[in-house]
C-alpha cells in the first residue's frame, strides 16, 4: 500500500491529537458548524426524511444490480467516445492512470478532490514516475502543501487553524511579497487562486473523482465549491475520471435525488455551487473540454462486501455527515484514525480494505451513539456494522486478552443468578467502605480507565435487590 | 376493589446492572412511580441484560442472557426498565439475536418480549398516559438526553412532559443535549482519554446553563457525568429523573455523601 498506515497506533495517534492545541481549536469551531448547518438546512426542506429513504432505496436497487449498471455504464461512455478502464486493484488503477498520462507525455496533472486518489497512493505514484500532481482543491492544496492526508472526506484542511494555514502559504509561496496581508481566508483564497490559475492552464492531464456515474447516459458528476473541479477537467487535453463501482446509479433522475440530500448532509447547502454532469470528450461542436475522456473503475475489495452483511456501506455518497456528528471524531480528528477513511464510515470501511487486524481498534472506539445513522443520508446502519466487525474480531480471537478474559468471567457469573447476587453485593458494600463516606472514589484497583478521566460515584452499600426484598417482606409484615 | 375495576398491569421492573449495584434509589423511585400509576411491581430474580456482551461481539453469551430475560420476564404484561439503553437493548436487539438463527422457538418469544418492553417515561408517558405527579421541587434543572433512549426508543419529550408536572420545576436546555456524553458502555474504560474529554464538553454544557442539578434517565451516562463533575469539582448535582419524578429530588445527588 502506498498510503501509510498508522491505524494499528490509533490510541498514541488519539492521544497526540488531544493534546494538539491547534488540532482542538479548529475542531471545535467545526463542530458548532456543521451540525447547526445540516439541522437547519433538513429544518427548510419538509420532505428531506422522504428524499433519504428514496436515496437509500435507489442505492439499495443499484447494489443488487450493480454488474449490469456497470455495463451499462461502460457502453454509454464508448458511445460517447470514452474509455472505460476496470481496476480490480490500487496497483491496477496507479498503473492505468500512469500509462494515460505517460502516453500523452504529460508533465503535470492538475487534481479536482477524490477520495479514490487518496485511497491508491496515486499523488506518490506519480510523482515517482515523474509527473507532478497538483491538488486545486484548496482543502487539498493546502494539505499537500503540508505533505498530510485529508483529515476528513469533504473539508480535507479542516483540522488546522487559519494561522497555520497562512504560514504555510508563506512558506511556500516564498517568491510573493513577505509583507502581504494574509488575515483572512479571503487573502488566502485569492492567493492559492492566482498559483492555481497558471497550473490550470498548463496541465496536460486533469483528474477528478466523481460523486456519481449516471448508467443511462454514461455521465460523471462532480460537485465542489470552488469551481476547480471544472477547470481540471475541462482545460486540460484529456480527463481521468477516478472513481470506485459503487459510485454508479441507473439514471438522471437518481442522481438529482442523491444531490438533493448530498450537500445538504454535508454542508447545510441546498446545492453545492457548482455541479457538473460530463459525458465523453469533446464533440466536434463544443467550445472547449477535454480531448480524451476516461474513467477508471476501482474494486479494490468493494466487490467482496457485495452479500455480505456489510454490503449497506457502499451506500455511502460521502457527504462526512456522519463524521461531522460522531463525538469521537470531533475530538481526535481524521488522522488519528490512520488512515483514508476516518469518522464512522472510515469505521466501517477501512477494516475491509486494509484489514481487520490493522484497524482493528477503529470499530472499538466508538460510544455507539448512534447519532451517525441518525444523520447518514443513506440510512446506513453504521453502529450495527462495527458490531459486525467487534463479531469478527471476538470470532477470530483479535479481541484484546484483558477484555476477553473480563467477558469470560462476566458472562460466567451473568448466568449464575445465585453467585452473581452475592458478589454484587460484595462488591457494592466493598466500594461504599473504600469511599470512606465522601460519595465518590477518586481511584480504584482495576478501574484506571474510569478514575484517570473522573471519579466513581460510591455505590449505597446494599444492591437494589436485596434492598427490595426486605422492602417487600416489611410491607408484608406492615399489611399482616 | 369492586369488580369492574380493571386489574392493575402487572409490571415485572428490571433494574439494570447499575442501578442494581450503584444506586438502589433509582429501582425504588421507578417501582414508586408505577404503583402511584395503578401498577403492580414485582422485581424478580435478575442479572444483566447482555448488552456488554452484545457489543463486546460475543453474540453467544449475549443470547444466552437474552434468554435468561425473556424467561424470567415472560410471565408479565410489561417490562419497565429506568434506562434508555438496556431497554434498547431488550427492545431492539434481542430479535435481531435471534433473527438470523433458526432457532425456530425463540424468535416469537423474543419479539412478544419486545414488544412489552419499555423505558420508565416512556411506558409512564405512552403506555400509562400518566397527567400527574406527586412532585415538587423548587428549581432548575437541565436533561441529558442518554443516546439509546433518544436514538433507539424516541425518548426525548417523554421525560420532560412528566417533568412538567413537578410543581416549582424549570428545565433550562443545555446546548446540544442530544450530544453523547462519552460514557458508552466499555468504551469509557478502553479508550478513557477520548471518553474524558468528550464527557469534558458535556459538563461544561451543562455548567453553561447555570442549572444547579442535570437529570437523565440513564445511571451509565449519569456516573460518568456525575464522576467528572466531583472531579473538577463543580457546584452541580447528578440524578436520575425518575428520582427527581418521585420526590426525592433534594436528597443527595450522584457521587455525594449519603450516610444514610
Amino acid at each position: 500500500m502506498a498510503v501509510r498506515i498508522t491505524s494499528p497506533a490509533f490510541k498514541a495517534n488519539a492521544k497526540r491529537a488531544l493534546a494538539d492545541k491547534p488540532l482542538q481549536a479548529s475542531m471545535r469551531n467545526f463542530e458548532a458548524n456543521f451540525i447547526g448547518r445540516r439541522k437547519a438546512a433538513a429544518e427548510r426542506l419538509p420532505e428531506f426524511d422522504a428524499l433519504r429513504e428514496a436515496a437509500r432505496d435507489i442505492k439499495t436497487h443499484t447494489l443488487t444490480y450493480l454488474d449490469l449498471y456497470l455495463r451499462a455504464f461502460e457502453d454509454k461512455v464508448v458511445k460517447a467516445g470514452g474509455h472505460v478502464h476496470w481496476a480490480a486493484t490500487a496497483e491496477d488503477a496507479r498503473t492505468i492512470v500512469l500509462d494515460i498520462c505517460q502516453k500523452l507525455g504529460a508533465k503535470t496533472a492538475t487534481k479536482g478532490k477524490s477520495m479514490i486518489s487518496e485511497e491508491i497512493g496515486l499523488n506518490e505514484h506519480l510523482e515517482a514516475n515523474g509527473i507532478a500532481p497538483v491538488e486545486t482543491d484548496l482543502g487539498e492544496y493546502i494539505i499537500q502543501l503540508r505533505g498530510e492526508m485529508p483529515s476528513h472526506i469533504i473539508a480535507p484542511a479542516v483540522h488546522l487553524t487559519r494561522s497555520q494555514v497562512e504560514a504555510d502559504f508563506r512558506r511556500a509561496h516564498s517568491h510573493l511579497p513577505g509583507d502581504r496581508n494574509l488575515d483572512e481566508a479571503a487573502t488566502m483564497l485569492a492567493e492559492a487562486r492566482g498559483i492555481l490559475r497558471e497550473r490550470f492552464l498548463a496541465a496536460d492531464v486533469g483528474i477528478t473523482g466523481a460523486n456519481f456515474l449516471i448508467a443511462e447516459t454514461g455521465t460523471s458528476v462532480i460537485v465542489t465549491n470552488e469551481g476547480n473541479g471544472d477547470l481540471t477537467q475541462t482545460l486540460p487535453k484529456a480527463h481521468i475520471v477516478l472513481a470506485s463501482i459503487e459510485k454508479v446509479v441507473p439514471t438522471l433522475e437518481d442522481a438529482t435525488t442523491l444531490l438533493r440530500v448530498l450537500a445538504r448532509s454535508a454542508t447545510g447547502q441546498e446545492q453545492a455551487v457548482y455541479t457538473t454532469f460530463s459525458t465523453g470528450p469533446r464533440r466536434a461542436s463544443d467550445p472547449d473540454g477535454p480531448e480524451e475522456y476516461h474513467v477508471v473503475l476501482l474494486d479494490n475489495g468493494r466487490t467482496a462486501l457485495l452479500g455480505t452483511p456489510l454490503q449497506p456501506v457502499l451506500r455511502c455518497i460521502r457527504c462526512g455527515a456522519c463524521y461531522n456528528h460522531c463525538p469521537v471524531y470531533q475530538r481526535i480528528g481524521g488522522h488519528a484514525y490512520g488512515w483514508v477513511y476516518g469518522g464512522p464510515v472510515g469505521s466501517v470501511l477501512t477494516p475491509t480494505l486494509i484489514g481487520i487486524d490493522q484497524a482493528g481498534h477503529l470499530p472499538n472506539a466508538s460510544t455507539f451513539c448512534g447519532r451517525c445513522e441518525e444523520v447518514c443520508p443513506v440510512h446506513i446502519p453504521l453502529p450495527a456494522m462495527m458490531r459486525y466487525w467487534r463479531e469478527q474480531q471476538f470470532n477470530q480471537n483479535l479481541t484484546p486478552k484483558v477484555e476477553r478474559h473480563g467477558l469470560s468471567v462476566f458472562a460466567f457469573l451473568a448466568q449464575r443468578g445465585w453467585l452473581y447476587r452475592p458478589l454484587g453485593r460484595l462488591a457494592a458494600a466493598t466500594m461504599r467502605f473504600l469511599a470512606f463516606g465522601r460519595g465518590r472514589l477518586g481511584w480504584l484497583p482495576f478501574a484506571g480507565g474510569w478514575t484517570s478521566q473522573r471519579d466513581l460515584p460510591a455505590p449505597a452499600g446494599s444492591t437494589f435487590q436485596a434492598a427490595w426484598k426486605k422492602h417487600v417482606k416489611a410491607r408484608r409484615r406492615a399489611a399482616r | 376493589m369492586s369488580s369492574e375495576t380493571p386489574t392493575p398491569p402487572r409490571v415485572g421492573l428490571f433494574v439494570t446492572c447499575l442501578v442494581d449495584l450503584m444506586r438502589p434509589k433509582v429501582g425504588f423511585a421507578a417501582a414508586k412511580l408505577l404503583e402511584d400509576a395503578g401498577c403492580t411491581v414485582e422485581v424478580p430474580p435478575q442479572t444483566c441484560c447482555g448488552q456488554p456482551a452484545f457489543n463486546s461481539g460475543d453474540r453467544a453469551t449475549a443470547r444466552g442472557l437474552a434468554k435468561q430475560a425473556i424467561e424470567t420476564f415472560e410471565p408479565y404484561d410489561y417490562v419497565v426498565v429506568p434506562s434508555g439503553s438496556c431497554a434498547g437493548m431488550m427492545k431492539t436487539h434481542y430479535v435481531e439475536l435471534f433473527d438470523h438463527q433458526h432457532d425456530h422457538a425463540w424468535l416469537p418469544r423474543a419479539k412478544a418480549f419486545s414488544d412489552k418492553v419499555f423505558e420508565l417515561t416512556s411506558f409512564l408517558v405512552d403506555v400509562l398516559k400518566v397527567e400527574r405527579i406527586r412532585a415538587i421541587y423548587d428549581g432548575t434543572v437541565t436533561y441529558h438526553d442518554g443516546c439509546s433512549g433518544l436514538r433507539e426508543l424516541g425518548v426525548k419529550q417523554q421525560p420532560r412532559r412528566l417533568l412538567g408536572h413537578v410543581i416549582g420545576l424549570t428545565v433550562a436546555e443545555m446546548a446540544d443535549a442530544e450530544a453523547c456524553c462519552g460514557f458508552g458502555g466499555t468504551f469509557c474504560v478502553k479508550y478513557p482519554e477520548i471518553s474524558g474529554a468528550i464527557v469534558e464538553r458535556k459538563v461544561a454544557a451543562i455548567a453553561a446553563t447555570g442549572a444547579p442539578q442535570v437529570l437523565s434517565g440513564d445511571l451509565g451516562c449519569l456516573l460518568n457525568i456525575a464522576g467528572r463533575i466531583t472531579r473538577d469539582g463543580k457546584p452541580i448535582q447528578a440524578r436520575h429523573v425518575a428520582e427527581m419524578l418521585a420526590g426525592m429530588g433534594h436528597e443527595p445527588g450522584i457521587g455525594e455523601p449519603d450516610r444514610s
